[in-house]
């Protein structure tokens, strides 16, 4: 007694170590929407972050793609109990956005086209943790994805990985953002899981 | 009106945990642009991971509910009054 095989569950040797507790594996991406989906032509589109000092630093669509680009393959895991494993995409690390920014902030609030926003800490954007995407599985990223660009977190709920990037914000107090204020959880660890406010 | 959401009526089994009164029925106002009209005209997205009802007129977050194990949260901050018909 108390040996467990793992032999007869039908999934891939190795899957269950890599879904956090609670969540369930899909092959398609479910999408879910807040509210109308925002078109941003990639002549109008920007990206910035701006600094608790008052600085903003910005980039156009051409310079974004001028940046050196990364093809992270990461597994998801939404809030509502699904995960999806090896999703690939292509961006630029926010470590390379942040390279010339100066800021002592220990917070952010990540703002989306469309009014959305999310709260992380900025520690959670760095050090290889956190990309600005605009393709996934080698397509350009679509607009019910968050297309042209979204942010991509993927080691919190995937509510913080803000659909329709349009910039950062850091703060030296938390701001939580729109799910933050409605219940969900501040931080959002799935291997904690951490879903609703007091988990 | 797009596929994209659902009308005000979806809010009638969600609310109904919460208040004795339907408030589908209720005819709300608008904070961001004043335009008034019934819960049910509200423009729904969601159910998950909440029901966000905006506004037909400006596309304004007017109220959001999200529903966890054990609790509820309800916002109702985009809207200034909700009129609620009661008997006299």
């Amino acid at each position: 007694m108390g040996i467990i095989s793992r032999g007869f569950q039908g999934r891939r040797r190795g899957d269950d170590d890599r879904l956090p507790p609670g969540q369930y594996l899909v092959d398609d991406f479910p999408v879910l929407s807040t509210g109308p989906t925002p078109r941003i032509p990639l002549e109008r589109w920007e990206f910035a972050i701006d600094t608790e000092a008052g600085q903003t630093h910005r980039w156009s669509w051409p310079e974004l793609m001028a940046l050196p680009q990364e093809t992270p393959t990461v597994d998801i895991h939404c809030v509502t109990k699904w995960s999806k494993l090896g999703t690939g995409w292509q961006g630029v690390s926010l470590d390379t956005l942040f390279e010339d920014v100066e800021s002592a902030a220990e917070y952010a609030l990540a703002y989306s086209y469309g009014g959305y926003t999310t709260n992380l800490p900025l520690e959670d954007l760095l050090d290889g943790k956190a990309w600005i995407v605009h393709k996934f599985d080698g397509e350009e990223l679509e607009p019910r994805h968050g297309g042209p660009a979204r942010l991509l977190v993927p080691h919190l709920y995937l509510w913080k990985s803000a659909k329709w990037i349009h910039g950062i914000r850091l703060l030296d107090e938390d701001w939580p953002g729109f799910w933050e204020t409605a219940g969900y959880h501040n931080y959002g660890d799935p291997w904690r899981e951490q879903r609703y406010e007091g988990d | 009106m797009t596929a994209e959401h659902l009308d005000g009526n979806s809010l009638a089994g969600p609310l109904s945990e919460i208040f004795a009164v339907d408030v589908t029925a209720a005819v709300g106002r608008c904070a961001s642009c004043g335009l008034t009209g019934p819960v049910a005209e509200l423009r729904v997205y969601g159910p998950e991971p909440g029901l966000v009802a905006r506004c037909p007129g400006c596309d304004e977050v007017v109220l959001r509910l999200v529903r966890g194990p054990g609790a509820a949260w309800l916002d109702l901050r985009g809207a200034v009054s909700l009129r609620v018909r009661l008997p006299e």
